[in-house]
């Protein structure tokens, strides 16, 4: 995590890109920090197992669109069938259901995601599977969580209860949803938890040591079973946050919205370098502005392609990323 | 149903199995001879698809108000080469695989220098961007109003009710003679060269093989073999639209069918296409929920893990010598 590492090139770039949003549409940059912030928590996740079992996720996603559908059915089933329905807020859409909803959501999607290691990745860990065949399983999981959200909840948009507010108007013409703040804050907390954890707790520690040395940490009496577990309970947690984050902020949820991100989360890891959390934080902040942005000048339709478009460009300029260490 | 019914079902049914038998071959070259991770099939089947239709199709009738610009009306311009034969059809599949070949060589040219993983981010990438553009560039193929009218391969021959009767025997000559030619060329040197680089790439280089120009020539040969999948296709059915190369049923389905057919063998790549193809077209008579698309989907990635944790080497496994096991001499 040395801010040496990065290049000036990508200082100059960034302020570049920023410099022309603000003349173009200011809104766009909040926006874009927004959908950053909600990348950051796939992608953070993404870039944990990355680091610590060597693997692509290719269900990283599709969790975040599981995740998003266990904070619906909580909301619209469980608290509505006991009566916990409570209006909006101040000024935002949502009300207190919602924000109650995200813990036991996390806590849900975190058991799912353990149970999944167990049964499926941890086998072919054991038989010394390469990490390619453990990302097609990963892939193969990705594809049963899809089918899977569309047979329980169909292939229609869903929407969270919410009522319409008023946009926020700042100076510069700059409107946005008051939800964005919010929205945007919590998911900042999340991850400024999980750099708390890694950086001060025990295991968060070990998690730090494993992905730098798995062999060296194994050898100083490092338990990587529970590493492994943390692992996934991290990434888990912050997938489901982000699925429903997302879902809120758009106001509807599809079964397709978990893989239409996964090219932008994987961008935003492999911009920040594998395997190191703040990278991932700074990639997806980058990939979700730019995204935004682009649609000032070319066809909104085209997002996924501008973030593919940054990834081959990191992947010729710098292939370990902005914050990964020369091989 | 009548006989000719049932035999018009069955005839599509094989016709479809053969493309992913094509696929299939192809995705055998990059993952289970080379261990190439390609997750973006369906943008290989999409360029081989738009790309012999393009050449193929007639120019836009004004009266017509198409949106898309260029119509290469191969049939028409190869006029007396055709041999009344329709010698067009070759030149467009092998038009499309060399499109497809195109495209891909960048690709492995950036990634394949770097970790394995970032193949496959990329080939996701590029498949995404080129269903972006075909759905958004009308001028390009119709956007997504489509593109119909693509011509058929001795169309002349039979009545059009029994036309995919005659193109599913077409299929089929196609993919056994890709069978032959990729079971030659794996079977060579240079195919050994890939197996080694799968078992062992520093054994490769120490071996003085240069691993990534042979990783970025099988990259270049699957595509190339995705490409003709792609123009077999377009031919097939006449009409493309951007919705026809969803994940699911161009990339995701064919990674199952080599998953369970057993990569590394080109007899099980086709195997697997017909066993997972029949599996998929045969559910949808279930009775109830049972036939839901969603369970099937759920399905197509179960079939993935569960090969993977019980039976990783797929029905039909490797051998040594490609799968030629009665075969000791060189074809």
């Amino acid at each position: 995590m040395n801010i040496k590492n990065i290049d000036y090139f990508w200082v100059i770039f960034l302020i570049a890109i920023s410099a022309l949003i603000i003349f173009a549409q200011p809104s766009l940059l909040i926006n874009g920090l927004l959908l950053g912030f909600i990348y950051s928590l796939g992608a953070i996740g993404l870039t944990l197992v990355f680091g610590i079992l060597r693997f692509g996720n290719f269900a990283q996603g599709d969790l975040m669109t599981l995740g998003g559908y266990i904070s619906l059915t909580i909301v619209t089933v469980i608290f509505a069938g006991i009566g916990f329905t409570g209006s909006a807020i101040g000024p935002f859409t949502f009300g207190l259901p919602i924000i109650a909803a995200i813990p036991l959501t996390m806590l849900l999607t975190s058991i799912i995601v353990v149970v999944l290691d167990q049964l499926i990745y941890k086998r072919l860990r054991s038989r010394q599977a390469s990490t390619m065949l453990i990302s097609i399983a990963s892939l193969g999981v990705a594809i049963m969580i899809r089918g899977l959200v569309q047979f329980l909840w169909g292939n229609e948009p869903a929407h969270f209860p919410r009522e319409s507010k008023q946009f926020y108007m700042l100076p510069l013409d700059i409107r946005i949803p008051p939800d964005n703040i919010i929205l945007g804050l919590v998911a900042v907390l999340m991850t400024l938890g999980v750099y708390l954890f890694l950086k001060y707790n025990k295991y968060g520690k070990f998690m730090r040591a494993t992905a730098n040395n798995p062999d060296l940490s194994l050898s100083t009496g490092i338990n990587t079973s529970v590493v492994i577990i943390w692992t996934w309970v991290i990434s888990g947690s912050l997938a489901a946050a982000g699925g429903t984050i997302l879902a809120v902020s758009q106001a509807q949820i599809l079964p397709m919205t978990g893989w239409k991100i996964l090219l932008p989360i994987f961008a935003s890891v492999i911009l920040g370098g594998i395997g190191k959390p703040i990278g991932a934080l700074v990639g997806a902040i980058i990939i979700g502005v730019s995204m935004e942005a682009s649609t000032a000048w070319i066809n909104p339709t085209y997002k996924p392609a501008v973030a593919f478009t940054i990834m081959i460009a990191m992947l010729l300029v710098k292939p370990n990323g902005l914050f990964g260490e020369k091989d | 149903m009548d006989l000719g019914g049932v035999l018009i079902y069955i005839s599509g049914f094989i016709i479809m199995a053969s493309i992913y038998g094509i696929f299939s071959i192809g995705l055998n070259i990059h993952w289970g001879f080379t261990g190439l991770f390609n997750i973006g099939i369906a943008g290989f089947f999409a360029i081989g698809a738009y790309s012999s239709a393009l050449i193929t199709i007639e120019p836009p009738d004004p009266k017509l108000f198409e949106d898309y610009i260029f119509g290469g009306n191969l049939p028409e311009v190869l006029g007396f080469f055709n041999l009344g034969i329709d010698m067009w059809f070759f030149v467009a599949l092998i038009f499309a695989g060399l499109v497809c070949a195109i495209i891909a060589a960048p690709i492995a040219l950036i990634t394949l220098r770097l970790r394995e993983d970032y193949l496959g981010m990329a080939a996701l990438g590029i498949a995404e961007a080129i269903r972006l553009i075909f759905l958004n560039e009308a001028w390009l193929a119709n956007g997504g109003r489509g593109m119909y009218g693509i011509p058929k391969f001795l169309g002349g021959m039979v009545s059009p009710r029994y036309y995919d009767v005659l193109y599913a025997l077409i299929a089929v000559l196609i993919l056994l003679v890709i069978y032959l030619l990729v079971q030659r060329i794996i079977t060579s040197p240079w195919g050994r060269v890939l197996k080694s680089i799968r078992e062992d790439e520093i054994a490769a280089t120490s071996l003085g093989k240069n691993v990534f120009s042979f990783k970025v020539q099988s990259f270049i040969l699957g595509a190339f073999i995705m490409g003709i999948g792609g123009a077999v296709f377009a031919h097939g059915f006449r009409f493309l639209d951007p919705f026809t190369f969803r994940p699911l049923l161009s990339t995701f389905i064919i990674w199952t069918m080599l998953m369970v057919g057993g990569s590394g063998n080109n007899r099980g790549a086709i195997a697997g296409a017909f066993i997972v193809w029949g599996v998929w077209s045969t559910t949808q008579f279930l009775p109830g929920f049972l036939s839901s698309p969603d369970l099937r989907y759920f399905m197509v990635g179960l079939l993935i893990v569960v090969m993977l944790l019980f039976k990783p080497s797929g029905i039909i496994p490797e051998t040594i010598n490609g799968g030629n096991q009665g075969q000791k001499k060189e074809a």
